[in-house]
């Protein structure tokens, strides 16, 4: 009888515990997300374990691109594990030191780190694989394979993917629409006024309306915004103007470099072609439009100065925010490409009646967990809770996150068009230009190899020194080859080429 | 007496052991450090002998970089030194509300230099810029703030006199209320005007604390680095980029630590050799000319 009291009490608190815990199942209230999504990273599951007593160090960039959204999924995991969570936040310039030092000299600093994915080279002998349990997740496997390609070093997953960026054109659909810039356009031209299919087409669009009001709001537009500050990935602009003209479906291994001599195909015709477009249309920005760093390049675009602009989302995002006076008059397409492609194997030049198309699959940023971290468990919990579908749902939806689409969920148009009331016809274009880079069979990646940095900041002083002529695109790009073949030779020639075999088995699709 | 000597040393040792911690340590580590291949790729002090010093000196870059470096903190400093001793003179006088003048000349130097690079980078914003706002309001052609050489190189000047001006007009306001009075009144009563008695008497009277001063910008103004990081990243192309900016994008932004290391020594000894004889034709040119 009196077991039978206890068992019948014991039931009482199990029930009151249960429906205790039911009433905190309201995850949606407390923690500003439409609906928690059900599986392994979701806020249910997460709440079941119990990390107290435990500590996690993370790595993460200034608030609040990638810096705020760490910060608030942080205290999101403390409250719901009663783990300790704490986040340094660093300036984009001293990341990669304050990453790597630690690594290098044997110091255990950080459990989890969130960085551009293009330090992949650099950094991959340090982050632990991806456990099978969390690439079995749904929302693991719901990312598309660019972004699993990117997470990706040799044959293992390394990166917790929690972002996609990549470069596609962005462009005022409103203008393009408007009778009279058509009519101009035509006057000045004899051509339609479309949306371009070449960078020669982007150059003449943006000459016809640069330095006039053609928005009628009383200041001058300009027909483009771009990424130019020498320091302020400047480089990537460039890859993207010159891609199409050195990246040649018809030719395989490797867009940097000839794979087998490991010769820098920086200085080749296509490439030269990119930047000599580059320098033309420098002629025709806003002023001080050739020292626009990311920043400028967003808010010159979002803000209705500028016709059209290519980069990553942000200028987007921002055109599209609640309070932007061009909500909604915005397109997406795919980044512009050329009619004649340098091919490297022949020596000559091919023509496509089809403009060439090259998709640049530009870093992004990833997370990983250090492999030297007594917290793996734990780690992996936090990024796979960071991550989840409902997380990620509302991380896309604040520009300044710097959270992009990666999983084929964010490729469905009313997810933008019922959420956050974008414009159908918008939505569309921006979907399909997106979730196009994944099919593309010629696509361009980041130089993922060990000294990166290295690589990048001499293409950037190259291309600077062009754009502020100093010297001549054929003259810049031939410094930037000789100074690739020095860092190839102090890093060692088989040590580039092993890691730039897989940026090429990616790009040429193997 | 050997007891006293034991005793004067056991005091010192503390202080000694702190400045070997944080000034020779430092120094020595990096020496060695220069000596390696540090990198992303091969972490840790290997031995690569000369090689860094080697590349250096082919380096175009480094060399380009120390000259107009030369050029921004040699015409910083004069210009400076020029405002801060005519406000400093200024404010010597009896004006009225003195000490608020005071205080608001020193308001720059107070106020974080990123922070001040942030504004002014906003104020010569060619398209948004107050600057290009005003040039216009008096019917001139917007200018090329950042995206011209001369002008970029201009604004990296302007930016460091605004912010270091007020440096120079305390050290100079100190050294001229330190001044003795006799001989200025015996100048009056010699009716030396202003003009003769400032560059007879104050002049050559302030020459010790210039010569301070100007060697304690120029040692300041050789590391510029703050405002050309914010306000141009070296450009347009490399025309702003100082010593400093390139060790800092070889160091910390390719991570090629060993080279960066040696770039930091050899620009360390060029400066410590330029500043001396700077300092030694100064000290000629100023001091030895009024004795």
């Amino acid at each position: 009888m009196r077991l039978a009291r206890m068992a019948s009490l014991a039931s009482v608190i199990a029930m009151v515990a249960s429906s205790a815990t039911l009433a905190q199942t309201d995850y949606s209230a407390a923690y500003g997300i439409d609906e928690d999504v059900p599986g392994a990273c979701s806020y249910e599951s997460i709440d079941a374990k119990d990390y107290s007593g435990r500590q996690l160090n993370i790595i993460s960039h200034a608030v609040p691109v990638i810096g705020e959204p760490t910060d608030i999924h942080a205290r999101q995991f403390e409250e719901l594990t009663g783990a300790k969570l704490s986040v340094v936040h660093v300036p984009f310039g001293d990341l990669f030191q304050r990453i790597l030092i630690p690594f290098q000299t044997g110091q255990n600093a950080y459990d989890v780190l969130f960085y551009p994915s293009l330090w992949i080279g650099d950094l991959n002998q340090y982050l632990a694989p991806v456990p099978e349990a969390y690439r079995e997740t749904a929302g693991f496997k719901d990312v598309t394979r660019n972004y699993i390609d990117v997470a990706t070093w040799g044959d293992t997953i390394v990166q917790y993917p929690m972002d996609g960026d990549r470069h596609y054109l962005k462009y005022r659909a409103d203008i393009f629409s408007n009778p009279e810039a058509i009519a101009r356009f035509k006057q000045e031209t004899g051509k339609d006024l479309a949306v371009p299919t070449t960078w020669e087409d982007y150059n003449e669009i943006a000459r016809v309306f640069s330095g006039w009001d053609w928005d009628g709001d009383g200041n001058p537009n300009y027909g483009s915004a771009e990424v130019t500050k020498r320091d302020d990935l400047m480089f990537s602009a460039f890859i993207s103007r010159a891609a199409p003209y050195a990246r040649n479906p018809n030719v395989k291994g490797g867009f940097f470099f000839d794979l087998e001599t490991m010769e820098p195909q920086i200085n080749n015709p296509g490439f030269v072609k990119g930047l000599e477009l580059f320098v033309e249309a420098s002629k025709d920005w806003a002023p001080g439009g050739a020292n626009w760093g990311l920043g400028d390049e967003i808010f010159a675009f979002g803000g209705g100065q500028a016709l059209m602009s290519y980069s990553w989302d942000d200028a987007f995002v921002q055109a599209q925010q609640e309070d932007s006076p061009i909500r909604n008059q915005v397109a997406a397409a795919p980044l512009p490409g050329a009619s004649e492609v340098w091919n490297r194997d022949t020596g000559s030049w091919d023509s496509f009646e089809e403009p060439n198309r090259a998709p640049y699959v530009t870093w992004g940023w990833t997370s990983a967990v250090s492999n030297r971290s007594q917290n793996q468990d734990m780690a992996f919990d936090f990024l796979c809770f960071f991550s989840n579908e409902a997380n990620t749902l509302a991380d896309l939806q604040v520009g300044r996150f710097g959270v992009n689409p990666y999983r084929n969920a964010h490729f469905d148009p009313s997810l933008w068009t019922d959420r956050l009331g974008w414009d159908a016809a918008l939505t569309k274009s921006y979907v399909e230009t997106l979730s196009g880079m994944d099919d593309s069979i010629n696509r361009v990646f980041d130089l993922r190899v060990p000294g990166v940095s290295q690589f990048m900041t001499s293409l950037a002083t190259g291309v600077a020194a062009a754009l502020a002529g100093q010297q001549t695109p054929q003259e810049a790009l031939d410094s930037v080859a000789v100074e690739w073949t020095a860092i190839v030779d102090r890093i060692g020639v088989d040590t580039v080429r092993n890691a730039y075999a897989g940026v090429v088995a990616l790009e040429d699709n193997l | 007496m050997y007891g006293l000597t034991r005793y004067k040393l056991f005091f010192l040792l503390p202080g000694l052991l702190v400045l070997l911690a944080i000034i020779l340590f430092p120094l020595i580590f990096t020496i060695r450090v220069s000596f390696s291949g540090w990198d992303a790729v091969r972490p840790g002090l290997d031995w690569i002998g000369g090689v860094n010093y080697g590349r250096l000196l082919a380096d175009g870059r480094f060399w380009q970089s120390l000259s107009r470096l030369g050029l921004m903190a040699v015409s910083a400093v004069a210009i400076e030194y020029v405002l801060g001793f005519g406000l400093a003179l200024l404010v010597w006088r009896q004006i009225r509300f003195r000490r608020l003048v005071r205080v608001l000349f020193l308001i720059p130097m107070m106020t974080t230099p990123v922070v001040m690079a942030v504004i002014w980078r906003t104020v010569f914003h060619e398209s948004l810029g107050p600057a290009n706002d005003l040039v216009t309001l008096f019917g001139f052609a917007p200018i090329p703030w950042l995206t011209n050489a001369q002008w970029a190189t201009f604004v990296v000047i302007l930016v460091d006199v605004w912010q270091w001006t007020p440096f120079m007009f305390l050290l100079l306001l100190a050294g001229l209320l330190s001044l003795p009075r006799e001989p200025l009144l015996a100048a009056a009563i010699d009716g030396a005007g202003p003009i003769r008695a400032f560059w007879n008497v104050t002049f050559p009277a302030m020459a010790p604390i210039s010569v301070g001063a100007i060697i304690i910008r120029l040692i300041e103004a050789s590391k510029i680095m703050e405002t050309v990081y914010v306000i141009t990243s070296g450009g347009p192309g490399t025309s702003t980029e100082t010593s400093s900016y390139y060790i800092f994008i070889r160091g910390l932004r390719d991570f090629q630590i060993g080279y960066a290391a040696a770039l930091s020594i050899t620009y360390l000894v060029i400066m410590i050799v330029l500043l001396t004889i700077i300092a030694k034709l100064l000290t000629k040119t100023l001091i030895k000319a009024e004795a």
